[in-house]
């Protein structure tokens, strides 16, 4: 990776963007890249890669609107920086479906009308996705009785593990029912 | 946010080298604090060295059957470690009660000790604080302080340490592995994080430019049987109003020894020695439990709004022990 010389005594002025040459890997397409080091994971894919699938809501790590996988885990776009992830693999919700196949979590919020106005659910699906891994791989919650037992995916283990999504419309009941159909 | 350097720091004496050479750059973990501050105006690094790629992302199991966590291992990957789990089940439950999925699987440990209080006027900067620009002022003194602190607070700040897996790292009296400019060198828990005092500035007893590598979990056999209980808001993703890490040794209706600290009450993950202590030898009944939370909390100097923390911490202590003596 290229970056700008930062030898002591050879600063860059303060006032300067610093610009870095990588290669992003989304959906896995291969981008050429030139960024500023200050641009978020969330300002690239929006801006530059013309993703707008991932929303911007809080820009704060507190809304989930941003939500895409990193190597398969679910994470804010919105708080990583793009400069840190140039050999990562990234997916965001116009990666998960299959051609012209919805993802079966797409489908199952298709089918259980599991959105209003729609802002939080590409967040809620990519998190969804990373959150279903998590649980088929064992991980416990705050709400498993016995950290040390194999968590069973009810619902209040589904609100549990997707309150990192708010969704201001108030369609957790119906995203619950999409989620636990998929997970059984 | 203001431009700044990157680089990518390949093990930790080239990281702390890279601050050494640039007072004004900063460490970058999994930046879910850092760039958020840096977005709000309260950190404006000249550079950010990225310590994520550094070999200390394993979770070792020492020959004591203690536990090195490095410092780069993701909250969630600490939170469903198999060993973490049997063992200090506190310490996975308390990174798991804190944050969401998301944020614990970008977080890593050395950065979840680092982050910074979540007290308004701190992360305002058209407010004054002191911790953010010594000698400002405090306005959460007079102002919004419902949940901050009813502890060793000072004149000068009133925040609180917002982790909860400290809370359990305290109880546990872990051991923090730090490279610095002198080499390397380790700080007990508790110890590691301060009081304000005159000084809110700095959170903990760090250096410029150390870095911390792992943590340290010596053994505890009876931490098998441990809790951690944490009272909130909401009941997910937010800050602890109060919460209580404990393990509890009993044999035959007796505290053998046990192990208690207490969140959202402190500008540090506070131990409570004093309870403790007068736990040791007593009986293990409701009774005891509610002296012993009373003698520790009777330092508490709660101020105008959060006088209601002392008897909610006192609950949450009884309540915690209780259910531990009965599953045992």
């Amino acid at each position: 990776m290229k970056s700008e010389p930062n030898t002591p005594g050879q600063e860059v002025p303060v006032s300067a963007p610093v610009m870095v040459d990588l290669r992003l890997s989304v959906n896995r397409d291969s981008y050429p890249i030139t960024v500023d080091t200050r641009e978020t994971l969330l300002d690239t894919l929006r801006e530059r890669l013309d993703l707008t699938g991932a929303k911007k809501g809080c820009d704060h790590g507190q809304c989930g609107a941003c939500t895409v996988l990193v190597d398969g885990r679910r994470m804010k776009a919105c708080l990583a920086l793009t400069v840190t992830l140039d050999d990562r693999e990234i997916t965001t919700v116009e990666g998960l479906a299959d051609g012209d196949t919805p993802h079966p979590l797409q489908a199952a919020f298709i089918e259980n009308d599991a959105f209003q106005c729609g802002y939080c659910t590409p967040g809620q699906l990519c998190s969804a996705v990373g959150m279903l891994a998590e649980a088929s791989a064992g991980w416990p919650s705050s709400v498993t009785a016995d950290v040390t037992g194999e968590p069973r995916l009810d619902d209040e283990e589904i609100r549990e593990r997707m309150s990192g999504n708010l969704c201001r419309c108030g369609a957790y009941v119906n995203i619950v029912a999409a989620i636990g159909q998929v997970a059984r | 946010m203001r431009p700044f350097d990157y680089r990518r720091a390949e093990d930790a004496r080239s990281a702390v080298a890279a601050l050494d050479e640039r007072p004004d750059a900063m460490y970058l973990g999994g930046g879910t604090n850092l760039v958020d501050l840096m977005r709000l105006g309260v950190a404006s690094p000249e550079m950010l060295v990225d310590v994520t790629r550094i070999s200390s992302s394993a979770i070792e199991e020492s020959a004591d059957g203690g536990l090195l966590i490095g410092a780069g291992v993701r909250n969630s990957d600490l939170a469903c470690d198999p060993l973490v789990r049997l063992r200090h089940p506190m310490l996975a439950e308390s990174v798991l009660a804190g944050a969401s999925g998301q944020i614990r699987n970008m977080a890593t440990v050395g950065g979840n000790l680092l982050q910074r209080t979540r007290c308004s006027y701190f992360q305002d900067i058209s407010k004054p604080c002191n911790k953010r620009q010594p000698g400002s002022g405090c306005p959460a003194r007079e102002g919004d302080h419902r949940n901050l602190a009813i502890i060793g607070h000072s004149s000068d700040c009133v925040a609180t340490h917002p982790s909860d897996m400290a809370v359990a790292l305290a109880a546990l009296g872990a051991i923090v592995h730090v490279e610095g400019r002198r080499g390397s060198r380790t700080v007990p828990m508790p110890g590691l994080h301060r009081l304000p005092g005159d000084e809110p500035d700095r959170d903990t007893v760090l250096e410029a430019g150390d870095l911390i590598t792992a943590v340290e979990v010596p053994a505890l056999s009876f931490a098998t049987r441990s809790h951690y209980r944490k009272v909130r808001d909401r009941a997910s993703f937010a800050f602890a109003v109060v919460s209580v890490a404990a393990a509890l040794d009993v044999a035959d209706g007796v505290v053998r020894d046990c192990r208690i600290a207490l969140g959202g009450v402190a500008h540090v993950p506070w131990r409570a020695e004093i309870a403790e202590e007068a736990l040791r030898g007593s009986a293990a009944t409701a009774t005891e439990f509610t002296r012993a939370a009373d003698l520790e909390l009777a330092q508490a100097r709660p101020l105008r709004d959060n006088g209601f923390k002392v008897p909610l911490a006192r609950n949450v202590l009884v309540r915690t022990l209780i259910d531990l003596t009965e599953a045992s």
